[in-house]
């Protein structure tokens, strides 16, 4: 025990015994987290690393694509089509079979009114013991269900659509207006801050006004306004770039801007892209639901998430089952895009201040 | 800063321009004649494009508009209240807007402030982690969300709010709303004063103050807001613009008699001339908004001020 000994407890008559749970780690998780990086290995299995090891965006990640599976075979799991109408059999209330017996989704709503409220059973009422709509019928009889999932495959199809399209533009447009600089740069740069002034949701509106509501036209009003966040991010990361070594040593082999922007830089920056791709992605959303709202998204009979949501909002009070599935898959799709950049960001650059 | 200003204003003016011209076009181009009564014969017709000035060379009529938008004339409603002059229609509409709007920003402001230094301060524990939760939430979920769950419990279950808006009863019908519209911004102010309080309260000038013995508010009040403010105030801009569209749909929601639900109207019904007439307030608006936060910054922060003379 002795060798344990301090030179301070020397002056002392008892020596000090160290036990051994006197030194703990600090378990100071921000900071191993950045020590862990340096054992050998290449930058996206770092990146895959660092993106496992935050909890909240892999849970959104497997949400998202949970809701883009039931997008894809949802509309088909039952016999009834997005836009068949059955005018007898409108405003029935969720009724899933199973869950039935056990008093919840049994197609029962209580409506309240002026003069109270009432248990109310349309299936029971038009005596269809064998029709089941899972997420109950709208107020022309459709199947919510199959609507809800439908929509959900346009609003993603739409959003997507928009956010890869303003991808390749925008950031184009950012590095090419930062590696040539000088006039170029300037001229496309005050370009680029007048159609920023611009407020976006006025032009898409306006845009709609003219050309027909559809799926193309609407992905082209979104594309025009959302390019400039990414165009902004691809400059930057480009005036960070091109100065550095490995794109002189480029230049001196011969190579020519066309190879230097996109092929030298660009894998480069990768990470960011993406990063503000799916920031676009909820925002893309938000806009064509905001659209719809203003009743100028997806025309009838095709719906979207937004379209369901103004829909089904005059009868929200009387009816809220109608609602609320489209309003919760559009609330959880942009809560957890946002995440999942979130977690992106950090992935990709462990050094960025926390946003 | 002279020179900063100047060409700040100069770009804010050419955008201005730039979106009127864009308006003009898209005037133009607007399928269908504001005339769509079917009765009407060519002459009717004729005659209704000359008293509208339809009729004259585009490039006049283009003057003529920037004219009269320069002098608050924004012509008349076609379809909504035929005839009434639309400065007229929007005048009382503008000021409710503004009134439930500016609401929604203080309370944003004020409460996302305290959020994000409540969670600065307590970095790292349940109030950090309640706080970050709130603000993912707030910004990531539409505020028309909100105000209709706000809409549906408050309003319709417990009815402890009107459901609607109601000029005899201002306050009670605008808490709702308020709130509704308020999400965003407080969750994005709290993001941000939360990013930007740690960075302070980490930085050497704190562990000064902290070591000449200053506590408690004075610290954080005095020493550390002052400094994170400054960064806060230029989101502050974007959030004011995004109120404004979002006001569109929470206005539609709670039937506020504001400009918001007035540009619906008239777009659904194809009121081209109220639809252009909003978008240049709404334009003008966004870009003043800007201008405003700009130069502002430019003013607070000597920082700023210096690197752009040099």
């Amino acid at each position: 025990m002795n060798k344990y000994k301090t030179a301070a407890a020397e002056d002392h008559a008892e020596p000090i015994d160290f036990l051994p749970d006197d030194f703990i780690l600090k378990n100071d998780t921000e900071s191993l987290r950045l020590d862990s990086g340096f054992v050998l290995q290449n930058y996206w299995q770092d990146v895959a690393k660092r993106f496992l090891s935050k909890k909240s965006a892999v849970i959104s990640l497997v949400l998202i694509l949970f809701i883009a599976a039931f997008a894809v075979i949802g509309p088909g799991m039952n016999a009834y089509s997005f836009s068949d109408q059955n005018l007898t059999q409108k405003n029935f209330a969720p009724r899933i079979p199973g869950l039935e017996q056990l008093g919840i989704f049994n197609g029962d709503e209580i409506i309240s009114t002026t003069t109270g409220s009432k248990l109310v059973n349309g299936y029971r009422n038009s005596g269809l013991n064998s029709v089941y709509y899972w997420f109950g019928s709208d107020t022309l009889g459709r199947d919510i269900w199959t609507r809800v999932w439908e929509g959900t495959r346009i609003s993603l199809s739409i959003a997507i659509a928009a956010a890869v399209i303003d991808m390749i533009f925008g950031m184009s447009y950012g590095l090419i207006s930062g590696y040539f600089g000088g006039k170029t740069d300037s001229i496309m740069q005050r370009f680029a801050e007048i159609v920023n002034g611009i407020p976006r949701l006025i032009i898409v509106t306006l845009l709609l006004l003219i050309l027909k509501p559809g799926f193309a036209t609407i992905v082209l009003a979104l594309m025009i306004t959302e390019w400039i966040g990414m165009s902004r991010i691809a400059r930057a990361e480009m005036l960070k770039l091109k100065e550095q070594e490995f794109v002189l040593a480029s230049r001196t082999l011969g190579a020519g801007s066309f190879r230097i922007i996109f092929r030298e830089i660009l894998p480069n920056i990768i990470g960011q892209i993406i990063t503000q791709l799916m920031f676009s992605i909820p925002t893309a959303i938000f806009t064509e639901a905001f659209l719809s709202f203003v009743g100028l998204g997806i025309p009838v009979p095709m719906c979207s998430l937004g379209s369901l949501i103004s829909d089904s909002f005059n009868s929200f009070t009387t009816h809220p089952y109608q609602i609320v599935p489209p309003l919760i898959v559009l609330a959880v799709l942009m809560l957890c895009f946002n995440i999942l950049a979130d977690g992106l960001r950090e992935a990709f650059d462990p050094k960025l201040k926390e946003m | 800063m002279k020179h900063y200003i100047a060409k700040r204003v100069l770009i804010s003016v050419f955008t201005l321009l730039a979106i009127t011209l864009v308006l003009f076009i898209l005037l133009q181009l607007m399928p269908g004649s504001p005339f769509n009564d079917e009765k009407l014969t060519e002459t009717q017709h004729a005659a209704l494009n000359a008293k509208y000035g339809l009729d004259q060379p585009i490039i006049i009529q283009f003057g003529k508009y920037v004219v009269n938008l320069l002098k608050g004339d924004f012509g008349v409603s076609y379809t909504i209240s035929k005839n009434t002059p639309i400065s007229q229609l929007i005048q009382n509409r503008l000021l409710i807007s503004i009134k439930v709007g500016g609401t929604a920003v203080g309370i944003g402001a004020l409460i996302g402030l305290i959020l994000g230094i409540a969670a600065a301060i307590n970095h790292n524990t349940f109030w950090d982690s309640l706080c970050t939760f709130i603000s993912v939430l707030g910004v990531s979920i539409p505020s028309y969300v909100f105000a209709l769950a706000l809409s549906y419990t408050l309003g319709f279950k417990l009815s402890w709010l009107p459901m609607l808006y109601s000029a005899k009863t201002p306050f009670t019908s605008s808490v709702m709303p308020s709130i509704a519209l308020s999400m965003f911004t407080l969750a994005s102010i709290a993001r941000f004063t939360r990013t930007e309080m740690l960075e302070v309260l980490n930085s050497d000038y704190m562990r000064l103050a902290e070591s000449k013995g200053i506590t408690g508010a004075t610290l954080i009040i005095r020493h550390a807001l002052r400094n994170a403010l400054i960064p806060i105030i230029t989101v502050l801009a974007p959030l004011i613009v995004d109120l404004m569209t979002g006001s569109l749909v929470i206005e539609k929601i709670f039937s506020i008699p504001g400009v918001g639900s007035l540009l619906v109207t008239a777009i659904q019904s194809n009121d081209y001339n109220v639809v252009i007439a909003l978008s240049f307030i709404y334009s003008a608006m966004y870009i003043g908004i800007m201008l405003a936060v700009d130069i502002l910054y430019g003013i607070i922060d000597p920082r700023i001020r210096l690197a752009k003379e040099a």
